[in-house]
């Protein structure tokens, strides 16, 4: 309050209400807000990390408490749980960078001049608008030899031997997911990449063409330079949010065949919704926590040394 | 605004070939959805991969609408992304209007918080809301949804809204003020109606996002009354996983309504995404 006095008016009576609009007006914009977040998300959370630590499983009320780092050790010993974890990496792998480089790709065409713009630019963003469940349902049609034309394709193709369901296959499986994580997560990234490709000054083309500078000089020079902070942002954001993301595998393929397509937050979802085992899901999802925790603090330090501003 | 030099024809052509594929790559699945919606039964497998049915009809729609519950299951979505829709906009608007119009102690503490809300696997909250909300016995109810899925949004929608927001000059209210408006009557009559379009964006969001949520209705619902689309067409689908065409029908009614939004809030996407990162 006092570091505000300099800015108020002299006399008290100002000087309350200027702390009254300043200090306490905010939070009655805020407190909705704040309220349910508190409630519903964040009182959940540390309950959550708290049933990591405990035995709470509905399918045996009677054995709850407290038992220590029991669930840990129990998932270290879980060969379910590594397979998970690699699972999870080529999962997000594979996925970020189809749906960067793609994404990339339109953005850059999207900021060119071309007929019909408007209307190319709302169809391929429609896949973002898709229900998630709606694509895992339609990928998985997709897929099926018996009504989608995927895999007689592929076999046209030579690249399977005869049109069969590679979410069937515990070798291809994974590649289900990913395309129709590919697709919905394309547009994502146009729209953000359009968005900073638009707030590029012209002038600094203009300049470089009159400079005589070639189309790719000025993209390694102007456009990625500008582009950088944006990709690394909405990559890292995006990473974990595919890592998190379990609602297309669920649906597609529920974790299998054999486990194959199981990642964490899938592992999560089936042991609690499935076993009812709350204490294990959380521990994994305590687990998960914490190794994207220290991917996000490997990538700030990384960043704070490669661009020393 | 852009100087790329399109010069040579070849490069014209492969810009406009790969604008086209991409556009197929969109398509293709919908497409392929409807496609076999709209096929009749008996020819399904006949023509498994031919690209046009030889005969359409509308059957599947009808059988879905009137044999099965999903009328029901989509009055449940509707009520459900609605009632998310309208209440976390209104709840946004306030907390976003607050994060752009002032500077006060505690500001970064809870823009802080709601950025964790949005990097924590939500999945890990799944089993306590899940434990909470049967303590409350209100399992299998529509309005359980509503708060959870309302809670999940608030940080996005918040954080859209303060960009909109951020549009508007402050000289506009103020200018209200002076003449002798309340800050809440400066809000209500000079910044709301600027707002409109930003807060018909932010309800497109938030509904689209609730109708799409699958795993916490999953978790929450489980009588077939109270199911909302997606948990219904899930369960369909495991229970009567070969009638392919009311299916793919029902999926179709399923992708309606989040298409219309999608239409009405396309146009703000980019536009709206490039004042919050001129901002930045």
């Amino acid at each position: 309050m006092t570091a505000q006095a300099d800015n108020a008016p002299g006399d008290n009576r100002a000087r309350g209400s200027f702390y009254l609009r300043y200090m306490v007006e905010p939070y009655l914009y805020l407190s909705p807000a704040v309220i349910v977040i508190a409630l519903v998300m964040l009182v959940p959370l540390v309950i959550g990390i708290s049933y990591a630590f405990q035995a709470v499983n509905l399918l045996r009320p009677f054995q709850t408490g407290w038992v220590g780092f029991e669930n840990f050790q129990a998932l270290w010993s879980d060969r379910k749980f590594w397979l998970a974890l690699t699972n999870t990496f080529w999962w997000t792998l594979g996925s970020i960078t189809f749906q960067f480089f793609l994404g990339l790709g339109l953005a850059l065409l999207l900021n060119t001049r071309f007929h019909g713009k408007r209307l190319v630019q709302a169809l391929v963003f429609l896949p973002w608008a898709v229900p998630t469940f709606l694509s895992a349902l339609t990928w998985a049609w997709l897929f099926n030899p018996t009504i989608g034309p995927l895999p007689h394709w592929l076999a046209a193709l030579g690249i399977l031997s005869e049109p069969f369901n590679i979410l069937g296959d515990p070798n291809l499986a994974m590649w289900g997911p990913i395309t129709a994580n590919v697709w919905f997560g394309i547009p994502f990234f146009a729209i953000t990449l359009l968005a900073a490709l638009q707030s590029i000054p012209g002038e600094l083309y203009e300049a470089a063409e009159i400079d005589g500078a070639s189309a790719w000089q000025m993209f390694t020079k102007i456009t990625l330079p500008f582009l950088a902070p944006m990709i690394a942002i909405t990559v890292m954001l995006r990473t974990i949010w595919i890592a998190n993301f379990a609602d297309l595998i669920f649906v597609m393929t529920g974790g299998g065949p054999a486990n194959s397509t199981q990642i964490l937050s899938t592992y999560i979802f089936t042991t609690a919704f499935r076993k009812l085992d709350f204490g294990y899901a959380s521990a994994i999802a305590v687990a998960l926590l914490g190794l994207l925790l220290i991917y996000a603090a490997v990538l700030l330090v990384l960043r704070r040394k490669l661009v020393k501003i | 605004m852009n100087a790329l030099r399109q010069t040579s024809p070849w490069a014209v052509a492969g810009k406009y070939l790969a604008l086209a594929l991409y556009v197929a790559f969109a398509l293709f699945p919908l497409y392929w959805l409807a496609k076999i919606a709209v096929t009749p039964d008996k020819l399904i497998f006949s023509e498994g991969t031919a690209l046009v049915p030889s005969r359409f009809t509308f059957e599947n729609f009808q059988t879905v609408l009137l044999q099965t519950d999903f009328v029901a299951y989509f009055r449940n979505s509707l009520i459900v992304s609605l009632g998310t829709a309208a209440i976390t906009t209104m709840i946004a608007a306030a907390a976003g209007y607050a994060f752009s119009r002032f500077d006060f102690r505690g500001k970064r503490l809870i823009i802080a918080l709601m950025l964790i809300t949005q990097m924590f696997p939500l999945l890990m909250i799944i089993a306590p809301i899940y434990k909470i909300v049967a303590t409350l016995g209100l399992l299998n109810s529509l309005t359980s949804l509503i708060i959870v899925y309302t809670a999940f949004n608030i940080p996005f929608a918040t954080f859209l809204m303060q960009s909109f927001f951020d549009g508007i000059p402050k000289d506009l209210e103020e200018a209200g003020m002076i003449d002798g408006c309340t800050r809440f009557e400066a809000l209500r009559k000079i910044v709301l109606p600027l707002t409109l379009p930003g807060l018909g964006a932010t309800l497109g969001f938030i509904f689209t996002a609730a109708w799409s949520e699958l795993l916490f209705a999953l978790m929450l619902i489980n009588s077939n009354d109270a199911m909302t689309f997606p948990v219904g067409l899930l369960t369909f689908v495991s229970k009567f996983s070969v009638d392919w065409g009311q299916m793919m029908a029902a999926g179709v009614l399923a992708l309606v309504p989040s298409c219309l939004f999608f239409i009405f809030i396309q146009r703000y996407l980019v536009q709206g995404l490039t004042t919050g990162a001129v901002k930045g």
